[in-house]
C-alpha cells in the first residue's frame, strides 16, 4: 500500500478511536451524573415516596370535607444515642390545610450529638402530594447532653391528590423519619 | 467507505508463494507469547486463559452441587476449616458459601465467557473475516490481554484476605450495597472491585480496538452489509461494552469511595440511596448479558449456514436484529429489580419493554431454522452444538418472557427458577455456542483435525448432563426454593439430588472427553485442510491455510 493510503488509514483509525474514547468518557460522566439526576428525578416525581417542599404561604386551599389521616413514624440508627418519637401517632387532617405536628427527641448520652433525618412517605404514590413547608429534617440537629427538644414539621397534602387515579383512594399516609448520626469529623 | 486501496491482485498469492519471506516468520517463545501483538496469538492466549478460568469456575460449581446434593450442611464447615483454620464458625462457613457463589458468577462472566467470545474468537476471526492483516492497534490488544490476567489474580487473591464475616468477597456478582459497603469490612471486596475495574478497562480497550478495526480496515469490497454475521455480532457487542462498562466503572468506583473515603453515594445515613447502585449496576448488567450472548449468535449463524450449505436466511434481518437487541437491551434494566418497590407504571413499562426483546430474538431463531430449511444438512460436531444452542436458548428465552412479567416475578424473584433461566441462556446458550465455535474453528486455529467421535460424545454427555442439572431447577424454583443458600428443607431433596448426582456428573464426564479430545487432537490429530468444511464455508478464514500464516493478507483480498 502506498504512503498516501497508509496515511488515510491511520487518520481514519485515529478518528474512530478518539470518538470511541469520547463515548467512554461520556458514559463515565453519565454514570456520575446519575447521582444528582436520580435525586432530581425523585424530587420531581415523588419516586420512592420522596416528599415535596414548598415555601411558607404556598397557594393551596383546604378542601372542605376531604380528610386524610397521617401516621407519624420515627426511627433512629442504633449508633445514635437518642430517643426519638412522634408526640401523636395518628392525626386526621383536611386535604390542602397547613398542619403542624411535633416530634420529640432527647439526647441520652453525656456528650453533644448531632444527627440528621432522612424521610419519605408511604404509600410511595403519595410522595408527589405530601408537601412540607417547614421541617426539622431540612437541617442537621444538635442536642446537648440530656437535652430534650420538640421538633416541628409543617406540611399540607396537596389537593391535586384527589385528581390522581393512582392516589385518590389513599386514606392514610405514613410519614417516616430515620435519624442518623452525623460524624463530627466528616462534618 | 473503504480506505484501503490495495493493488488488485489474487490475494491467494500472498501466502502461496515463498517470495513473501516474512509472512510466516515468528518471534522467539517469550517475545511471541508474552509481548504478543499478533491478533491470532492474542486470541489463542485469551482462549487458554478462558479455559483455565472455566476450569476454576466450573470446579467451584462442582463444590456447590456437592454441598447441595443433600439437605443440611455436609462439607461447607470442613472447607471453611481448611480455609480459615480449624476454629471456623458456622457464620464463616456460610460466608464461604457466599464467596463461592460470588466467585462462580464473576469468573464465568468476566473471565470465561467474555474472554473466550470476544478476546478469543473475536481476536482470532474478526480481522480475518473482514480481510484485514491484524487488529487496528496491536499493542493495545496486548495490553487488553495482560490487564485481564492481573484482574483474575486479584479476584482469586481476594479469597485469602478478610471480607468481613470470613475470608473472601461474599457479595454476589452484583456487589449490591450495603452488603458490599458497610456489610463487608476488610480488603477482599476492595480487591474484587479493583479486579472488575481492570477487567472492565481491558474490555473497553478491546472494544475500541474492534470498532476501529471493523470501521477502518475492511478489505476492498467488504461493505458493512457484506460482513459475516460474526463480525456484526462483535461490532454490536463492542458498542454495548463501550456504553455499559463505564457505568459499571462509575458505580463500583462510588462503592470504593463509600467503603474507604467516607462518601455516602449509596448510604441513606448521608442522603444517598442504595437503590441507585442497583439501577447503575443493572444499567450495565442487562446489556452485559447480551454482551455474553451476541457473539454466540454470530458464531451460530456462521455454523448453521456452513452446515446447511446455504447462505444464512434473512442476512440483513439477522444483522439488524442484533442491533435491535443491543438498543432495546439498554432500556429494560429494572426488570432485575421488580421487587424493590417500583410503581405499577414502571413495572408495566419494564415488563412490556422486556417482552419486546423477544421479537428480534425470535427473528434470529426463525432465521436459523429457515436457513436449515431445505438445506443440505450435515450434523458435524459444530452443527450439533449449534442446534443444542438454539434449543437451549429457546427454552431459556421462554422462561425469560415469563420472568419479564412484573407480577409473576414477585413470586419468582431470587428463586431457583431464575437460576434455571439464566443458566439456560448463559451456561447452556453462551457455552454451547463457545463449544460450537471451538470445534468449528479448531482445525483453522491449530492446523489439526479434532476427533469427530469424541466431539459428538462430548456433545451428548454435556447436553444430557446440563439438562438434567438445570431443568429440575425450574421445579425447585416454582416450589419456592430461594437462591444463594447452602441448605434447604428436605422437600427439595429429590430434584437437588438428581441435579447433583446425575446432571453434574454427566456434564463433568463430557468435559473430560473434551479435554481428552483437545489433547489427542493437538498431539496426534490429522493435518487439517485449509477448508475442511467444503462449499458451505464461505467466509475468508477458509481461504487461508490451517493454521493461517503468521501474517495473513499482505495483499488484501478483494470481495465482490
Amino acid at each position: 500500500m502506498t504512503d498516501a493510503t497508509a496515511g488515510t488509514l491511520e487518520r481514519g483509525k485515529r478518528r474512530t478511536a478518539v470518538s470511541m474514547v469520547m463515548l467512554v468518557t461520556g458514559m463515565v460522566c453519565l454514570g456520575y451524573a446519575s447521582v444528582p439526576l436520580y435525586r432530581l428525578f425523585c424530587q420531581v416525581t415523588g419516586f420512592g415516596g420522596t416528599t415535596q417542599r414548598a415555601e411558607a404561604g404556598a397557594m393551596v386551599k383546604p378542601v372542605a370535607g376531604k380528610t386524610i389521616s397521617i401516621r407519624f413514624d420515627a426511627n433512629h440508627a442504633p449508633a445514635l444515642p437518642w430517643s426519638f418519637e412522634p408526640e401523636k401517632h395518628v392525626e386526621t387532617v383536611t386535604i390542602g390545610a397547613n398542619e403542624m405536628a411535633f416530634y420529640s427527641a432527647k439526647n441520652l448520652s453525656d456528650k453533644p450529638v448531632s444527627g440528621i433525618a432522612s424521610y419519605n412517605v408511604s404509600p410511595t404514590q403519595a410522595g408527589k402530594y405530601f408537601t412540607k413547608v417547614e421541617c426539622f429534617c431540612f437541617s442537621q440537629q444538635t442536642l446537648e447532653p440530656g437535652q430534650q427538644v420538640r421538633m416541628p414539621v409543617i406540611f399540607f397534602v396537596d389537593p391535586k391528590i384527589l385528581d390522581d387515579p393512582d392516589a385518590n383512594d389513599i386514606s392514610e399516609i405514613t410519614l417516616s423519619y430515620t435519624f442518623f448520626p452525623v460524624d463530627p469529623e466528616k462534618g | 467507505m473503504t480506505d484501503i486501496a490495495a493493488t488488485p491482485a489474487e490475494f491467494h498469492d500472498a501466502h502461496a508463494h515463498d517470495h513473501h519471506h516474512d509472512a510466516d516468520h515468528k518471534p522467539g517463545f517469550f517475545a511471541r507469547w508474552f509481548m504478543s501483538t499478533n491478533h491470532k496469538d492474542i486470541g489463542t492466549l485469551y482462549l487458554i486463559f478462558a479455559i483455565i478460568a472455566g476450569i476454576i469456575g466450573g470446579g467451584i460449581s462442582g463444590l456447590m452441587r456437592l454441598e447441595l446434593a443433600e439437605p443440611g450442611v455436609q462439607y461447607l464447615q470442613a472447607w471453611a476449616a481448611t480455609l480459615e483454620g480449624p476454629g471456623a464458625t458456622a457464620d464463616q462457613a456460610n460466608h464461604l458459601w457466599n464467596v463461592l457463589i460470588t466467585a462462580h458468577g464473576l469468573i464465568m462472566v468476566f473471565f470465561m465467557v467474555m474472554p473466550a467470545m470476544i478476546g478469543g474468537f473475536g481476536n482470532w476471526f474478526v480481522p480475518i473475516m473482514i480481510g484485514a492483516p491484524d487488529m487496528a492497534f496491536p499493542r493495545m490488544n496486548n495490553i487488553s490481554f495482560w490487564l485481564i490476567v492481573p484482574a483474575f489474580l486479584l479476584l482469586l487473591g481476594s479469597t485469602f484476605v478478610s471480607g468481613g464475616t470470613g475470608l473472601g468477597a461474599g457479595t454476589g456478582w452484583t456487589v449490591y450495597a450495603p452488603l458490599s459497603t458497610s456489610g463487608s469490612a476488610g480488603p477482599a471486596v476492595d480487591m474484587a472491585i479493583l479486579s472488575l475495574h481492570l477487567a472492565g478497562a481491558s474490555s473497553i480497550l478491546g472494544a475500541i480496538n474492534f470498532i476501529t478495526t471493523i470501521f477502518n480496515m475492511r478489505a476492498p469490497g467488504m461493505t458493512l452489509h457484506k460482513m459475516p454475521l460474526f463480525v456484526w455480532s462483535v461490532l454490536v457487542t463492542a458498542f454495548l461494552l463501550l456504553l455499559a462498562l463505564p457505568v459499571l466503572a462509575a458505580a463500583i468506583t462510588m462503592l470504593l469511595t463509600d467503603r474507604n473515603f467516607g462518601t455516602t453515594f449509596f448510604d441513606a445515613a448521608g442522603g444517598g440511596d442504595p437503590l441507585l447502585y442497583q439501577h447503575l449496576f443493572w444499567f450495565f448488567g442487562h446489556p452485559e448479558v447480551y454482551i455474553m450472548i451476541l457473539p454466540g449468535f454470530g458464531i451460530v449463524s456462521q455454523i448453521v449456514a456452513t452446515f446447511s450449505k446455504k447462505p444464512v436466511f434473512g442476512y440483513l434481518g439477522m444483522a439488524y436484529a442484533m442491533v435491535a437487541i443491543g438498543v432495546v437491551g439498554f432500556v429494560v434494566w429494572a426488570h432485575h429489580m421488580f421487587t424493590v418497590g417500583l410503581t405499577v407504571n414502571m413495572k408495566m413499562y419494564f415488563t412490556a419493554a422486556t417482552m419486546v426483546i423477544a421479537v428480534p430474538t425470535g427473528i434470529k431463531i426463525f432465521s436459523w431454522i429457515a436457513t436449515m430449511w431445505g438445506g443440505s444438512l450435515s450434523f458435524k460436531t459444530p452443527m450439533v452444538w449449534s442446534l443444542g444452542f438454539i434449543f437451549m436458548f429457546t427454552v431459556g428465552g421462554v422462561t425469560g418472557v415469563l420472568l419479564a412479567n412484573g407480577g409473576i416475578d414477585n413470586y419468582m424473584h431470587d428463586t431457583y427458577y431464575v437460576v434455571a433461566h439464566f443458566h439456560y441462556v448463559l451456561s447452556l446458550g453462551a457455552v454451547f455456542s463457545l463449544f460450537a465455535g471451538f470445534y468449528y474453528w479448531f482445525a483453522k486455529m491449530s492446523g489439526k483435525n479434532y476427533n469427530e467421535f469424541l466431539g459428538q460424545l462430548h456433545f451428548w454427555l454435556f447436553f444430557i448432563g446440563v439438562n438434567i442439572l438445570f431443568f429440575p431447577m425450574h421445579f425447585l424454583g416454582l416450589q419456592g426454593m430461594p437462591r444463594r443458600y447452602p441448605d434447604y428443607p428436605a422437600a427439595y431433596e429429590y430434584w437437588n439430588h438428581i441435579a447433583s448426582t446425575y446432571g453434574y456428573t454427566l456434564m463433568l464426564a463430557g468435559m473430560v472427553v473434551f479435554f481428552v479430545n483437545v489433547i489427542i487432537s493437538l498431539a496426534a490429530g490429522k493435518k487439517a485442510a485449509g477448508n475442511p468444511w467444503g462449499e458451505g464455508a464461505t467466509t475468508l478464514e477458509w481461504t487461508l491455510s490451517s493454521p493461517p500464516p503468521y501474517h495473513q493478507f499482505e495483499t488484501l483480498p478483494k470481495v465482490d
